[in-house]
């Protein structure tokens, strides 16, 4: 894989648009980890191609029309003394002309537009499907493939095209990953597709771009993308993460599911506890498991990656321990901010349907660890 | 000239001005209510002004604690909803009241009681609507309130309900205001003026009142249902129920468009006026910017789906919406072209009005060009709700409208007022509005395509967004300064002589043919017209300019009586809608009330005495 080759071959629009930001904040879009300017996938490069044709012609329109602009300020200067100017009342040649013109222009973007659309619009056959379900203020993927489940950090195997399955489980969401493709509204009771295949791997911003209440700002999310080898080690490892053993009777009452009792039975014995995979770790861990059971954390979030349950409040935290951030992909996932956020999510992310629980500091830590060891 | 003014033989004094608060309660001049619109959306502009100011200081760092996320909420929301509805809109109904009679040669408006009743229906819509911040409760959903957010169960509050009430108050208001002006222009026209002879002003105005008609319904409707869907436990925008969010996107948008257009067509008509008078040239090119203005007006409801590519419509719908609003580019593009070639071979003289004439053309052409880059859907797919759309739409609606508004003021002051507001303080207003302007919103379109998206109270310092923020933090600063001049020049304009000719940038158009500021009854003789630019042609037929003219005595001329009774309609109109937002806490009875408040006003309205018999110099109101 040799994505940043393609990408940096394909840019034309990007040097453009950033010399002229350089004379504003000596901008380049390297420096925007969001950029929309540096494609990262086939469908991001639709778009990309489309902008920079539609932005060729502007900066050209631009550039003659204040031209014109500009030498007519200078050139027709009058003074209040001078004689009256000759009063033409119109051209119909010229109207006629500056009619076409721009006709022909559009013309001109109206064709690679129309091209984009219908490229855009055709989901190429045999994709990945992943499921992505905006909620307020976060994100769940499932792979129903796999019947895995993950939250705010959705990976991909690069070089292989996914197809993503949209919908909401509250209000209207936008799903928006920058680097591989443009916005794909969020609705409950309607669902939206959209689809790219990733010629880079590496961890990725994106967030949410409809407003959808009072954290929409902070609702985003990562794309991991990874070699195909390493997605199905990671599939393999998530697959490990199966429903806690009967006695701990974690499932979570909201929403349940249809999947948890079928494919949860498929993995069972494959593990000991809801930290499969996981090294025990000690006192802390152990402490952080019984909290994690007792102050109300099962009610929301569900701690298996196969089989979790649909339509849960919180996020799906079966591999929390490694994302990259929390919180809904923006705060840092340091082992300070996790605790803070375990203690007061009302100060760290207010108005988040997690509420305060009263949680101590030494709660908080034990909590952390046991979720850290949640790789 | 023909005349109907009939010489009573005791006409002999000129008409006392009334003054004071009651005779602004119940005026029905077009000209006073002109000045109530234009100072109340000033302070409403004025608000939705500092509430930008809160916004941009939130931004100027990453991750900032300067307001609440719900604050935030509400001022983005309250900014848009009082830039549009309350600053906006009425700033150019105030250009409408003040100007369209004169401009036509009328003595008012074709339903003067009516235009006071608009007038107050939308003063008491903004307080409505501002008053939520009283209550804490100010409308935090955007400005085009998308659903199912709206829904009581993701918003309890009454926010939603104030912003819904609000709206449904001030569409009131506008549809009763373009009813009248659209019967004024097509009933009321100076003998000789025909339609191909109007101000472009007026043709502008016209083709807005049109819009409104066509599209304030819409958006009625969909407040309505919204309003059953809180209240009345409906589902038309609920999908649990089996209704549809995706609905109400397309019912506001097919609103929401057109609203561009009436935000936008006014502001055309302004710089058409202003463009010849300063080029001493006529209007380049005058048919094709009626038939292109008409052209962007009919074409403006067909492409209401291009706030939509992101929702996934599917080839054809996205083929259709991206074409047609690319179309719209055409007539645009032409009327760009015409302004240009009115100043083309001109003797362009740079006055205040001018400066701002010319910078709306500069600017509307960057709203322009980005415009026609997301008429593109894949491209739009990035773009769409980011900053690089907060740019463009300010490109428009202040590089444009409110740059052409100002131009606006400055050239309608002396007319208004009497008084020539300040040249050098009017060029200093100018340089910092381009460059604060500039500042702010040109980065926007870089830290938008760079990822950031709006709605947004804060960001990481992750991302890379701080110093685009503080740039346009610092320009919004500056825009706020070049008000403030623009205050001080209003102020201290106010305070000195009456110092305006009747005529003093030798106007084209017959308000300058009238003093400055006009009588009660504008033209002592209603004028003839035989052709385009009025007042030239006649300046040129007297080999010069022309005496100042003298305001008469009014005498014989019919006015409309004052009247308080549309002012108590408005309160009966409002009330209603207070009366359904708090009908959970009162029941039923706040509605009976203000209803029957309502039917008392139009009633005693219908049945009151509305115009007096010949104007005499004794004639004072009630």
């Amino acid at each position: 894989m040799h994505p940043r080759t393609t990408a940096a071959r394909r840019r034309a629009g990007a040097p453009f648009l950033c010399a002229l930001a350089v004379a504003l904040a000596g901008c380049s879009p390297e420096r925007y980890p969001q950029t929309a300017l540096l494609p990262l996938s086939d469908f991001a490069r639709i778009g990309d191609h489309v902008q920079d044709q539609t932005f060729y012609w502007a900066l050209g329109v631009f550039v003659l029309v204040e031209g014109a602009l500009l030498y007519s300020i200078f050139r027709f200067r009058g003074r209040p003394e001078d004689p009256e100017p000759s009063q033409i009342h119109g051209n119909t040649t010229i109207e006629i002309i500056w009619t076409l013109i721009p006709a022909l222009i559009l013309a001109a973007i109206a064709v690679p537009t129309v091209k984009g659309i219908f490229e855009t619009n055709a989901i190429p056959k045999g994709a990945m499907v992943i499921e992505v379900i905006g909620h307020q203020w976060w994100w769940e993927f499932r792979y129903p493939e796999a019947n895995i489940t993950t939250a705010n950090e959705m990976f991909i195997p690069a070089g292989r095209t996914v197809e993503l399955k949209i919908n909401s489980g509250d209000v209207v969401h936008s799903f928006w990953p920058p680097r591989f493709a443009g916005k794909r509204d969020v609705f409950p009771g309607r669902e939206t597709r959209l689809w790219w295949k990733a010629d880079s791997t590496g961890l990725y911003p994106g967030q949410c771009a409809e407003y959808c209440g009072i954290q929409h700002a902070r609702m985003a999310f990562h794309v991991r993308s990874v070699t195909p080898q390493d997605f199905e080690a990671w599939i393999g490892h998530m697959k490990a993460k199966g429903p806690p053993k009967p006695p701990a009777a974690a499932a979570p009452a909201a929403g349940g599911s249809l999947r948890t009792a079928s494919a949860g039975a498929k993995v069972q014995g494959a593990r000991d506890s809801a930290a499969a995979g996981a090294p025990a770790q000690g006192a802390e861990y152990a402490a952080g498991e019984k909290l994690f059971m007792t102050k109300g954390c099962m009610g929301c979030h569900s701690l298996q990656a196969v089989g979790a349950p649909k339509g849960l409040i919180g996020p799906n935290l079966a591999n929390v321990g490694s994302r990259s951030h929390i919180a809904a992909g923006w705060l840092p996932n340091t082992d300070e901010n996790l605790e803070r956020w375990i203690r007061e999510p009302q100060s760290v992310k207010k108005g988040v349907l997690m509420p305060n629980l009263g949680v101590t500091v030494e709660e908080a830590r034990a909590l952390r660890a046991y979720l850290r060891a949640h790789q | 000239m023909a005349t109907t003014a009939l010489d009573q033989p005791h006409a002999h004094a000129a008409h006392a001005e009334k003054t004071g608060l009651w005779s602004w309660l119940t005026t029905v001049d077009h000209k006073r209510i002109g000045i109530l619109y234009g100072a109340t959306a000033f302070f409403f502009f004025l608000l939705g002004g500092i509430e930008a100011l809160i916004i941009r200081i939130q931004l100027a760092r990453p991750d900032n604690n300067f307001i609440s996320p719900e604050t935030y909420n509400q001022l983005f929301t309250m900014h848009g909803t009082t830039m549009i509805f309350l600053a906006i809109m009425p700033l150019s109904s105030m250009l409408f009241n003040y100007l369209i009679p004169l401009m036509i040669g009328a003595r008012d408006v074709a339903f003067p009681r009516l235009n006071a009743f608009s007038y107050w229906v939308f003063l008491l819509g903004g307080l409505f609507l501002n008053a939520s911040f009283l209550f804490g409760a100010a409308p935090d959903t955007g400005w085009y309130g998308y659903a199912n957010l709206t829904s009581r169960q993701f918003s309890a509050g009454p926010n939603v309900d104030f912003w819904n009430m609000g709206l449904q108050v001030l569409g009131v208001a506008s549809l009763a205001a373009a009813v009248n002006f659209f019967v004024t222009i097509v009933n009321m026209r100076a003998p000789g003026m025909t339609m191909m002879r109007m101000p472009m002003f007026v043709w502008m105005s016209f083709i807005t009142q049109i819009l409104l008609l066509l599209a304030f319904p819409v958006i009625a409707v969909a407040l309505i249902l919204l309003m059953f869907d809180r209240f009345f436990g409906t589902h038309f925008f609920i999908p649990a129920g089996g209704g549809d969010p995706l609905l109400w996107q397309h019912f506001f948008w097919v609103f929401g468009h057109p609203e561009v257009y009436i935000l936008i067509l006014p502001a055309f008509g302004v710089v058409s006026e202003v463009l010849p008078v300063f080029s001493r040239k006529p209007l380049f090119g005058y048919a094709a910017m009626v038939f292109s203005g008409v052209f962007i007006a009919f074409l403006g409801f067909g492409v209401w789906s291009h706030h939509m590519f992101t929702t996934g419509m599917g080839p054809i719908a996205d083929t259709f919406f991206s074409l047609s609003t690319m179309l719209i580019a055409i007539p645009t593009g032409v009327k760009i072209f015409n302004w240009m070639g009115t100043m083309w071979f001109g003797s362009l003289q740079f006055r205040t009005p001018m400066y701002f004439a010319v910078a709306f053309i500069a600017m509307f052409i960057i709203g322009g060009l980005s415009g026609v880059m997301h008429a593109s859907p894949p491209a739009d797919l990035q773009q769409n709700d980011t900053y690089f759309i907060v740019a463009h739409f300010h490109y428009v609606l202040f590089g444009g409208s409110i740059f052409a508004l100002t131009a606006g003021a400055y050239y309608w002051w002396p007319k208004m007022f009497g008084r020539m507001l300040d040249e050098r303080l009017g060029k200093v207003h100018f340089w910092l509005m381009l460059l604060g302007f500039n500042l702010t919103f040109f980065p926007m379109h870089f830290v938008g395509l760079n990822g950031m998206p709006r709605r947004t109270y804060t960001y990481p310092a992750e991302l890379g967004f701080t110093a685009l923020n503080q740039i346009e933090t610092a320009g919004s600063l500056l825009l706020g300064l070049a008000f403030l001049v623009f205050l001080i020049n209003v102020v201290r304009t106010s305070r000195g002589p009456r110092n305006a000719l009747a005529d003093p940038w030798n106007g084209a158009t017959l308000e300058w043919a009238i003093p400055s500021p006009p009588p009660e009854w504008n033209f002592e003789r209603v004028p003839v017209v035989d052709g385009r630019d009025p007042l030239w042609e006649e300046k040129r037929k007297n080999g010069g300019r022309l005496p100042e003219p003298v305001a008469g005595t009014g005498a014989g001329i019919h006015l409309p009586n004052p009247s308080y009774w549309p002012l108590v309609t408005a309160v009966g109109v409002t009330a209603v809608f207070i009366g359904i937002l708090e009908s959970p806490r009162w029941g039923p009875w706040g509605i009976i009330v203000a209803v029957a408040l309502l039917l008392f006003g139009l009633y005693s309205w219908l049945f009151e005495k509305g115009y007096s018999e010949f104007r005499t110099p004794s004639h004072g109101g009630h």
